[in-house]
């Protein structure tokens, strides 16, 4: 059964279709990756899932449940995390308290509840090992490498047990040896029988780490299919134009 | 990053994660505030050898507690400033809530009482910019601006634009609360260390001064994981306005009367002490100890010239210099950190 479908997706502003009746699913423990040219509505397509915007028009399955996210915090209470484009994370806290920002645990002191700092390192440790990750619990977000932030914006989305990981360009801007970070990451989560939608432009990551590839173009789907079945100069002619549809 | 940053190998995940980047001293040095307070020590002791006037226990007495109120107004700007806002309503803001308690008290109400309408009257104030800041998204800077000129009118109208020097039955209980000292330590000093405890504990242990960090730094990140900014908020400019009302009840009783001239241009003072003691205007960064440094530098300069004889117009001159040289320091580290 799949963890996410998705029926005739539309999406407007004002003018501009961004998304055009997309359809989709993902089985548990599916890679996806979701490419298209600049401005194809890759990023739009997956901030309808995690709640940030609503559709102009379709349907939202989760399991079998139909869901209408107002609010991001909807979306992740159903299973889903998103790993935004830019991070979403805060530069003066440490790689723990951002892993745990808005859910931090805390401990009774008197009559207060207070800061838990001992057990949230420990657990944040503990999720940036089972990721494989060499990020350091107390070290300031803006100290890290950019392979380090994706580990924390990852390792947030290991706290909910989430069953769906969406991860917009979690490979743009960083080095060789951070991309392979990330993808080990991702193979991790795979792992564990997390669904992911890994949008990214960079056809080797993709090809590296996806079961199946979507392509959308101008709002459309173009092309579905697993990555066995097709090669990087097909999807660069469905990215582009060059091949209508496949 | 330091140099000794960079890869290492490692022999395991978990040696690598102990190991840490930077050594306690080297943590230290780069903090802005260990500076503010090296040179206000500095000043001090240079202070204590040139003139035999600085160093008796009447003017340290003194300047120990004309800085408090500053400090204590600071500890509110700071909070402030973290959350990546600004509130310059806070001179008007202690001189209502003094006002509002002078008023009380001349009618014969007791201390409690006054002092408690005095503070809530405060928070009112802080709520009404929260509400605006917040809901309307007006800019801060132009809501605490039209506040400082709308407290200070509250409290000419209150008081008829007259001064109060008569506080009815608790008058010696408040000039003792304000003006007295307990173990040799003026009272806005004691109040000063309280609160300031306070505030550090809540900015650094509960999930709401995590929050304000938060929401300073990146505010939209703040509000995806779920928190409350806009409530978050709200409760920032009311911390402030609380503590500009605490510092209004000690300061009437510290002067003995109130003229709704009390804390014109205070505000300055006060962003002036947070931003020395290393409060990022773009929001995200601030200490308490800081904030209190920055206060004491501030009083210690004021009090060197007028003990050493010079003019005090050149008070603003020195001032103005630490704001700009502290900030100065923060980019400069900046720079240093992104040359890297
Ligand atoms: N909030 C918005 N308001 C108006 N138009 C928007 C908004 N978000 C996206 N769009 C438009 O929708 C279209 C799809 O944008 P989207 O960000 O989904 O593209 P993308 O595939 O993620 O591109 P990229 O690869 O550059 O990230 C674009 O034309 C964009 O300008
Ligand atoms: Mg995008």
């Amino acid at each position: 059964m799949s963890v996410l479908r998705l029926e005739w997706i539309s999406k407007h502003f004002g003018a501009i279709q961004a998304l055009e009746e997309v359809s989709l699913s993902l089985e548990p423990g599916e890679v996806l990756g979701l490419m298209g040219d600049n401005g194809a509505g890759k990023s739009t397509l997956v901030k309808i899932i995690a709640g940030n915007y609503r559709p102009s028009d379709g349907r939202i399955y989760i399991g079998d449940v139909q869901k209408d996210f107002h609010h991001p915090i909807e979306a992740r209470e159903s299973g889903i995390e998103i790993v935004y484009q830019d991070l979403a994370l805060c530069d003066n806290l440490t790689a723990a308290t951002n892993v745990f920002l808005g859910r931090e645990l805390t401990r009774s002191f008197g009559p207060f509840r207070v800061m838990d700092f001992g057990s949230m390192n420990a657990a944040a440790a503990k999720l940036f090992k089972e990721l494989k990750s060499e990020t350091r619990p107390k070290d300031l977000v803006r100290d890290m490498s950019g392979g380090q932030r994706q580990a924390v914006a990852i390792a947030r989305t290991r706290l909910a047990s989430a069953k769906i990981v969406l991860m917009d360009e979690p490979t743009a801007a960083i080095s060789v040896r951070q991309v392979a970070e990330v993808l080990n990451l991702i193979r991790e989560l795979k792992h564990q029988q997390i669904a992911v939608i890994l949008i990214s432009h960079r056809m080797p990551d993709v090809f590296a780490v996806a079961d199946r590839i979507t392509v959308l173009r101008r709002g459309r789907k173009v092309a579905d299919k697993p990555v066995s079945e097709t090669t990087p100069e097909e999807v660069t002619g469905l990215i582009t134009g060059a091949i209508q549809a496949a | 990053m330091t140099s000794e940053d960079k890869p290492k190998e490692f022999a395991s995940l978990d040696d690598a994660i102990d190991w840490q980047t930077h050594s306690y001293f080297s943590r230290i040095l780069n903090k802005q505030s260990f500076w503010v307070f090296i040179a206000a020590a500095i000043a001090c002791l240079a202070l204590a050898i040139v003139t035999d006037t600085f160093a008796t226990p009447q003017n340290l007495f003194n300047v120990t507690r004309n800085f408090a109120f500053v400090a204590i107004v600071a500890l509110g700007m700071t909070v402030v400033i973290i959350s990546g806002g600004i509130d310059l309503s806070v001179g008007s803001t202690l001189c209502l809530s003094a006002m509002v308690l002078a008023i009380l008290m001349n009618a014969g109400n007791p201390l409690w009482l006054s002092a408690l309408a005095a503070i809530a009257s405060a928070l009112l104030v802080g709520l009404v910019n929260g509400l605006l800041i917040a809901y309307l998204r007006i800019p801060p800077f132009v809501v605490t601006l039209g506040m400082l000129s709308l407290a200070r009118s509250a409290a000419m109208v209150l008081s008829n634009n007259k001064m109060v020097f008569q506080f009815g039955p608790d008058e010696k209980l408040l000039f003792w609360l304000g003006g007295g000292s307990s173990f040799g330590i003026a009272h806005p000093v004691i109040a000063l260390v309280l609160l300031a405890l306070l505030t550090g504990f809540m900015l650094k242990w509960t999930r709401w001064g995590t929050h304000v960090f938060a929401i300073g730094s990146n505010e939209r990140a703040a509000g995806l994981t779920g928190i409350n900014v806009l409530g978050l908020k709200v409760s920032v400019y009311m911390c402030s306005a609380f503590f500009a009302g605490v510092a209004g009840v000690l300061e009437a009783g510290w002067l003995g009367g109130v003229t709704t001239n009390l804390g014109q241009s205070m505000e300055l003072s006060v962003i002036a002490a947070s931003v020395i003691g290393g409060a990022n205007l773009m929001g995200g960064a601030g200490t308490v100890f800081g904030s209190v440094v920055g206060a004491a530098l501030i009083e210690v300069i004021r009090n060197s010239l007028i003990l050493l004889g010079i003019s005090t117009f050149w008070q603003g001159a020195f001032v103005g210099s630490f704001i700009i040289l502290a900030v100065a320091f923060d980019r400069l580290r900046a720079l240093r950190d992104e040359s890297r």
